[in-house]
C-alpha cells in the first residue's frame, strides 16, 4: 500500500493520547487504594488534556483522509458491520471523556458518587476513568481491526496487529506519562518509566514478531489465480493503460527495498532500543529532559513504523499492474 | 433470486478495447457526472474507468499464447467491499445483485478499495467519490430502449460477442448455460469472494480427421476423381454381395 500520511498520523497520536489516559488511571487507581501517594490534580489535569489535545490532533489529520470530509458524520452509521465505523464512534467517546476527566481534576469538581463494599468513596474521576480505560482499549481493537479484518492483506490480517496497536500505543502513552510525572509528580516517576519500559520491551516482542511473520509469509494469490490460467509462465504485458490510474498510485509505496529495509532498522532503533536507553537513564537519574527526549525520539520512531507497517502490505490487486506495456 | 453478471470469453476477446471505450463513454455522459479524464492527449492520459483490456502472454517462446483479460468489477456475491465501507455508500442490491456506490454518501475515505483484491474500485479525482462498474444499471432497466440495446454498454460493444450478459442464478440463461458447458471460473477463488462475473478459458479448437476420411475407402487407386466405368460384362456389386 501507499501510506497515507493522514492515517500515520491519526493512528500514532490517538495511540499515544491513548496510552497517556491510561497511565494517568494507573496511577489515580493506584492512589486510591493507598499503594501511592496521591498526586496533585494538576498532573492529571494537564495529562488529561494532553491526552485529549493528541487525540483531537489525531482526529484532524483523519480529515485530511476523506475526500469528501464534509460528509464525514454519515460514517457512524455501519457500526453493525464496519470497524472503521466503530472507531469513528469510539474515538469521539472517548475524546468526550478524556475531556472530561481533566476538566474534573482542573476544577476540582470531583463529588463522591457512591462507595465500595470496602466503605472506600468512588469519584466520578474514578468513573470516568474506568469508562474512559474501556473505551481507550475499544479504541485500539477499533483502529487495528480496520487494518486486520481485510482478510487477504496478509501482512495485517493476524492478531499481532491488534496486540501491537495496544502495545505501541500503550509505550508512547506511558513514555509521556513518564516525562509529564518528571516535572509534575516526581513520585510516582519511577513507576510510569518502569511500566513504559516493560511495554516498550513488549512491543518490541510483538512488533519484532510480526516482521518475523511478514518474512515468512507467501502471498496465497498468484498471477495463476487472478486471471485463472494455469501455467508457470505468465508474464503481464499490457496493464491496459499508460498514464497511471488509482490502482497504481494507491497500492504501492514507491520504495525500494534497499529503503526500506533501512527504515525498519530505523524505527527498530528509535521505536524500542533507543527510547529503552533513554528511559533507563532517565529512570536512574530521574531527569526530566533525558525522558522528554526518550519520548520525542519514540513518537518520532513510531511516525516512521506506522508507514512501514502501511506499506509492508502486499495487496493483491497489484498482480493486476505489473507491466506498462 | 437474480444476480445479474457479465461472462467473458478468453477464448474469443481480441483485445481491441471497445469495451473499454464504449463503457467510458457511456458512464461519463450519464446522470453520475463526467468520469475524470485529464490529459486525453497528452503525455500522461489519466482518469477514471469502470473497465480496462490487459495483455498476457502466457507460456515461454515459441510456444506462448496472448491472452486478452477484461477486467471490471465482479460483482461479488459475498462482496468485501460492502461491510467495510463506514457510511453505507457501498451496497449490493438485494434484486440484481448489482454492487454500486451511492456518490452522494461517500466520503471517499478509499477502504472499500483496500478491501477490493481485484483492485476494481477507483477514487474520482474531481469528484473525490469511490466509483465502479455498475453493469450499466441506469441502462438495462431503461424502458425507452429497445430489449436489444438494454444491455450494458461493454457487451454492446464487444465485436466479437466476447462477453455475455445476463442473470447467472436462472440455470436455464445464457450465461447459465455458458459457464456450465464452458467451464467458467471465477478470479481468485482463494479470497472467499464468489464473483458473479465468471471467465470462459481459452479452449484448443482440434478437428480430428481420421485417414479414411480424407481418402475415400472405396477408391483403391488412391485417385480422388471419377472412378473407371467398369465394363459392360463386369458383375456389379449386386453380383458379388451376398445380400
Amino acid at each position: 500500500m501507499n501510506p497515507a500520511y493522514s492515517v500515520v498520523f491519526l493512528t500514532t497520536l490517538i495511540g499515544a493520547g491513548q496510552g497517556l489516559f491510561l497511565a494517568l488511571f494507573t496511577i489515580e487507581s493506584y492512589a486510591a487504594f493507598g499503594l501511592l501517594p496521591p498526586q496533585s490534580s494538576d498532573f492529571y489535569a494537564l495529562g488529561g488534556e494532553i491526552s485529549f489535545a493528541l487525540l483531537s490532533l489525531g482526529l484532524f489529520a483523519s480529515f485530511f483522509h476523506l475526500g469528501r470530509p464534509e460528509r464525514a458524520w454519515r460514517s457512524a452509521t455501519q457500526w453493525r458491520t464496519s470497524w472503521l465505523s466503530r472507531e469513528v464512534i469510539a474515538l469521539p467517546a472517548f475524546m468526550g471523556v478524556s475531556f472530561l476527566y481533566g476538566v474534573a481534576h482542573w476544577t476540582g469538581v470531583n463529588p463522591v458518587l457512591g462507595e465500595l463494599y470496602s466503605g472506600m468513596p468512588v469519584n466520578i474521576t474514578a468513573v470516568l476513568g474506568v469508562a474512559g480505560s474501556v473505551l481507550a482499549f475499544a479504541l485500539f481493537v477499533c483502529t487495528a481491526m480496520i487494518y486486520a479484518c481485510v482478510r487477504f492483506i496478509r501482512e495485517w490480517h493476524s492478531p499481532l496487529t491488534v496486540i501491537n496497536y495496544i502495545l505501541l500505543g500503550g509505550a508512547s502513552g506511558f513514555s509521556m506519562a513518564a516525562a509529564l510525572a518528571a516535572y509534575m509528580a516526581p513520585a510516582v516517576m519511577p513507576l510510569l518509566a518502569g511500566w513504559a519500559l516493560i511495554i516498550t520491551t513488549l512491543g518490541l516482542i510483538g512488533r519484532g514478531a510480526s516482521l518475523i511473520r511478514n518474512a515468512r509469509l507467501k502471498p496465497k494469490s498468484t498471477l495463476q489465480t487472478a486471471i485463472g490460467i494455469k501455467h508457470q509462465h505468465i508474464v503481464q504485458k499490457s496493464m491496459g493503460l499508460m498514464g497511471g490510474s488509482f490502482n497504481t498510485r494507491e497500492f504501492f509505496h514507491g520504495q525500494g527495498a534497499g529503503r526500506l529495509r533501512s527504515l525498519k532498522w530505523g524505527f527498530l532503533l528509535s521505536v524500542f532500543v533507543v527510547p529503552m536507553g533513554l528511559l533507563g537513564v532517565g529512570l536512574v537519574s530521574a531527569s526530566g529532559e533525558v525522558l522528554v527526549l526518550a519520548c520525542v525520539v519514540q513518537y518520532l520512531g513510531l511516525l516512521v513504523e506506522r508507514w512501514f507497517f502501511l506499506a509492508q502490505s502486499y495487496h493483491p490487486q497489484n498482480l493486476y499492474y505489473q507491466s506498462v506495456s | 433470486m437474480t444476480q445479474l453478471a457479465l461472462v467473458i470469453d478468453l477464448n474469443v476477446c481480441v483485445g481491441c478495447h471497445a469495451c473499454v471505450t464504449n463503457c467510458k463513454e457511456w458512464n461519463t455522459s450519464g446522470e453520475a457526472g463526467p468520469m475524470v479524464d485529464r490529459n486525453p492527449y497528452g503525455k500522461d492520459p489519466n482518469g477514471t474507468f469502470f473497465n480496462r483490456v490487459q495483455t498476457f502472454e502466457v507460456g515461454e517462446f515459441p510456444q506462448t499464447e496472448t491472452v486478452h483479460f477484461p477486467k471490471s468489477c465482479l460483482h461479488c456475491e459475498e462482496p468485501p467491499c460492502v461491510p467495510v465501507c463506514p457510511t453505507g455508500a457501498s451496497y449490493k442490491r438485494k434484486e440484481d445483485g448489482i454492487v454500486l456506490v451511492d456518490y452522494d454518501k461517500c466520503i471517499g475515505c478509499k477502504y472499500c478499495s483496500w478491501a477490493c483484491p481485484y483492485g476494481a474500485r477507483e477514487l474520482d479525482a474531481d469528484q473525490r467519490v469511490m466509483k465502479k462498474c455498475t453493469l450499466c444499471v441506469d441502462r438495462i432497466y431503461d424502458t425507452t430502449m429497445t430489449a436489444e440495446e438494454r444491455r450494458p454498454a461493454c457487451v454492446r460493444a464487444c465485436p466479437t460477442s466476447a462477453r455475455l450478459f445476463g442473470d447467472i442464478h436462472d440455470p436455464d440463461s445464457e450465461v447459465s448455460h455458458a459457464i456450465r458447458e464452458a467451464g467458467g471460473y471465477q478470479l481468485m477463488p482463494e479470497c472467499g469472494t464468489y464473483p458473479a462475473n465468471h471467465y470462459l478459458p481459452r479452449r484448443k479448437v482440434k478437428l480430428r480427421i481420421r485417414e479414411d476420411e480424407i481418402e475415400r475407402a472405396d477408391n483403391p487407386l488412391k485417385i480422388d476423381g471419377q472412378l473407371p466405368k467398369p465394363g459392360k460384362a463386369e458383375p456389379t456389386l449386386d453380383d458379388v454381395s451376398s445380400w
